[in-house]
């Protein structure tokens, strides 16, 4: 099956779920390894809600593209240049700070997503949405108090979350540049307008950054086209490692 | 010395009528000794036990085995989460617990010092040995200390979805492919004998046993404990279609139970004492997420004091209400 | 500034409906009252137990001392007449 052939709205639906998924996984590396046996439990429920989000987008798209497809189809047998996350989610998790500061500037970016795909004349994507956006408020809050509790906590901290914030920062360039899925989505009313959203994003990531007593990066940023199955070398790895047993086992059923 | 000893017998008394003890009722020093360190040892074991099974989370074959999965390692942290507060009720820290782990002066179960080496070690693990597990939970669920007791009430509820989940992939894998039905017999010998471990010594070679019996801690001894768990798992291996590992288990007809194989304790002692496949790795993955942990638990310290200092200053310059 | 070298303990209450009340989950540590109720819905409410959680400090709770049960508690025992079951109604008088 040639995934870029199917419907752009499936492609958007395929988008939504590989940024869930790819994120969701990496959250849930830190499975065992918290800082924290309360922080472990809360990044497993991060991680629990992100992989549900993913799935809720998998089994809508592959009802729609039909032909037997179903959510791990889309999750295992598609390669790397197939996903269409950004790039920012794929990050290797790092330490705390740099786990949290992906999560605290991907959450306020999702947010203001989902706000738009609630509106969505789609109604079972606003569906997925509407659902969707209570635990993305409750991810926001989470990461955003961390960013805070970094930045004016003890000059380790401070100094560790300032240098992941400077790390990630130039990943977030793609958040707001629109790629072929993003302007079909626009048009059909699916999804927002990425490019309005920087404003409102740069609103909520100051605000919460200068509770934190951080300023905002001011790093050059990268080019980067996730969106059209481009990434970083990290997303390989992270493809190879969970699609492993479906691939050396096709005909097995799990 | 008699005031002590009356009391002791009266403790004795109490529990033996079935009451129980709250946190700060008067009690032996040698009941809350050995409650701190067998409730330690069990939260211990919760924590590194999250360790061989993480281990799969990210390579789970399916999406939904994936979220099960997470679901599962997550409530084990919980669990110990529950039996560490448990312990400090005790007046014993959860730092000081941790240090003793991490020393290596307080053990955890030590069937966690296996490795996990194909999909289907989840499902022996579910099965296997969370099962062992909720055989001893579900009788500590009586136990005469409160807070141990609530822990294990919360801890059993929650734990009847894992030995399920656990089956369940092992039924999966039995009516799979010839591949699928060989990973799960491969795990069911490696894991069959361990678990008849986790229950501990035999009766004659458990000196703390008949004590901890005494003062309703626990309510079976190992060895029973083990035999029910035999009974128990021996037909759910034949509904798999797989075959334990023991070539001297059947059915004892007189007594009603199964006759099964000596278990080689010189294993048992040796994984205990350090030298089990992972019990290096197990350590030192937890000396490691604490050791990294300490700057952010330090971070957010810091902010609670710096916040609380706002507020009581904040509070000192506000003119006094009327 | 040194920071304590444990997060201090927490009990958690949690209300599992509306029209029930705070009942006594366990116990947690976070570093202040926000963190220890997201610790707490976390920890306490991942089966959805919860409608509304408590959180307070250990060491703010005052605790009745148990010596003092018999001092305290012995002697409602004896007011047996604050109890329905003390007083005799004629069967002919129906449920009251």
């Amino acid at each position: 099956m040639k995934w870029d052939t199917c419907d752009p709205s499936e492609q958007y639906l395929l988008h939504l779920g590989d940024d869930a998924l790819v994120l969701g996984h990496r959250l849930s590396e830190w499975c065992g390894h918290g800082p924290i046996l309360e922080e472990d439990i809360a990044l497993s429920n991060l991680a629990l809600d992100l992989v549900g989000l993913a799935r809720q987008y998998y089994q809508l798209a592959a009802k729609r593209i039909g032909g037997g497809t179903t959510e791990d189809r889309l999750a295992y047998w598609r390669g790397e240049r197939d996903f269409k996350n950004h790039v920012l989610v794929e990050q290797p998790n790092g330490d705390f700070a740099d786990t949290m500061a992906r999560q605290f500037l991907f959450d306020a970016f999702h947010l203001l997503q989902l706000e738009a795909i609630e509106q969505s004349p789609d109604a079972d994507l606003a569906a997925i949405a509407r659902k969707a956006l209570k635990e993305t408020t409750y991810r926001a809050q989470h990461s955003s108090e961390w960013v805070v509790r970094m930045g004016d906590g003890t000059d380790e901290s401070h100094s560790r979350i300032n240098a992941a914030l400077k790390r990630i920062w130039p990943f977030t360039d793609e958040l707001f540049q629109p790629a072929e899925v993003d302007r079909i989505a626009a048009e059909r009313g699916l999804g927002p307008d990425v490019r309005t959203l920087r404003e409102p994003w740069l609103e909520l990531i100051r605000e919460v950054l200068a509770k934190a007593q951080l300023s905002l990066p001011d790093m050059p940023q990268k080019l980067l086209r996730g969106k059209s199955g481009v990434h970083s070398e990290s997303l390989g790895f992270l493809l190879a490692e969970m699609q492993s047993l479906p691939r050396a086992y096709p005909d097995a059923q799990w | 010395m008699a005031p002590t000893i009356d009391m002791e017998a009266r403790f004795l008394d109490y529990v033996t009528a079935e009451n129980k003890v709250e946190p700060k009722d008067w009690m032996p020093e040698g009941y809350r000794k050995t409650l701190v360190r067998q409730i330690s040892q069990h939260a211990h074991s919760e924590i590194v036990g999250m360790l061989p099974e993480a281990n799969w989370i990210t390579r789970a074959p399916s999406l939904r085995s994936k979220l099960i999965l997470l679901a599962k390692v997550q409530d084990e942290a919980g669990h110990g989460l529950y039996l560490y507060s448990a312990a400090e009720t005790l007046g014993t820290s959860r730092d000081e617990m941790i240090a003793d782990l991490h020393s290596g002066k307080a053990k955890y179960s030590s069937i966690f010092n296996y490795p996990t080496l194909s999909w289907a070690d989840m499902g022996a693990i579910g099965w296997l040995v969370d099962g062992a597990a909720i055989q001893n939970q579900v009788m500590l669920c009586r136990a005469s200390y409160g807070p141990y007791s609530r822990a294990m009430v919360r801890i059993c509820k929650e734990e009847s979805f894992h030995q399920r989940q656990g089956y369940e992939i092992m039924l999966h894998l039995a009516k799979g492919t010839q591949e699928q039905k060989d990973m799960a017999q491969d795990a069911l010998n490696r894991w069959w004998w361990p678990s008849l471990m986790m229950f501990g010594p035999s009766d004659d070679n458990s000196p703390n046993s008949a004590q901890s019996m005494a003062w309703r801690i626990k309510r079976k001894s190992n060895d029973e404990l083990r035999q029910e768990f035999v009974d128990k798992t021996v037909p759910q291996a034949k509904f798999l279609g797989l075959s334990i590992p023991d070539a001297d288990l059947r059915w004892n007809e007189a007594l009603g139970q199964h006759d099964f194989g000596s278990i080689d304790w010189n294993e048992f002692f040796a994984v205990v004492a350090g030298n089990g496949p992972c019990n290096s790795e197990r350590i030192e993955a937890r000396r490691k997420a604490h050791a990294e942990g300490a700057w952010v638990r330090e971070a957010a310290s810091a902010y609670a004091a710096k916040q609380a200092a706002r507020r009581s200053s904040a509070a000192a310059t506000k003119p006094q209400a009327a | 500034m040194s920071a304590p070298d444990q997060w201090p303990l927490w009990e958690v209450f949690v209300r599992s409906k509306n029209g029930l009340s705070h009942k006594h989950s366990g116990s947690l540590h976070a570093p202040d009252a926000e963190m220890a109720l997201k610790n707490a819905r976390d920890v306490y409410t991942r089966r959805s137990e919860g409608t509304s959680i408590w959180v307070v400090l250990s060491s703010n709770i005052v605790a009745s001392a148990p010596d003092a049960k018999e001092v305290l508690f012995a002697p409602s025992d004896d007011k047996v007449y604050r109890h329905p079951t003390f007083y005799e109604i004629p069967d002919e008088v129906g449920h009251m």
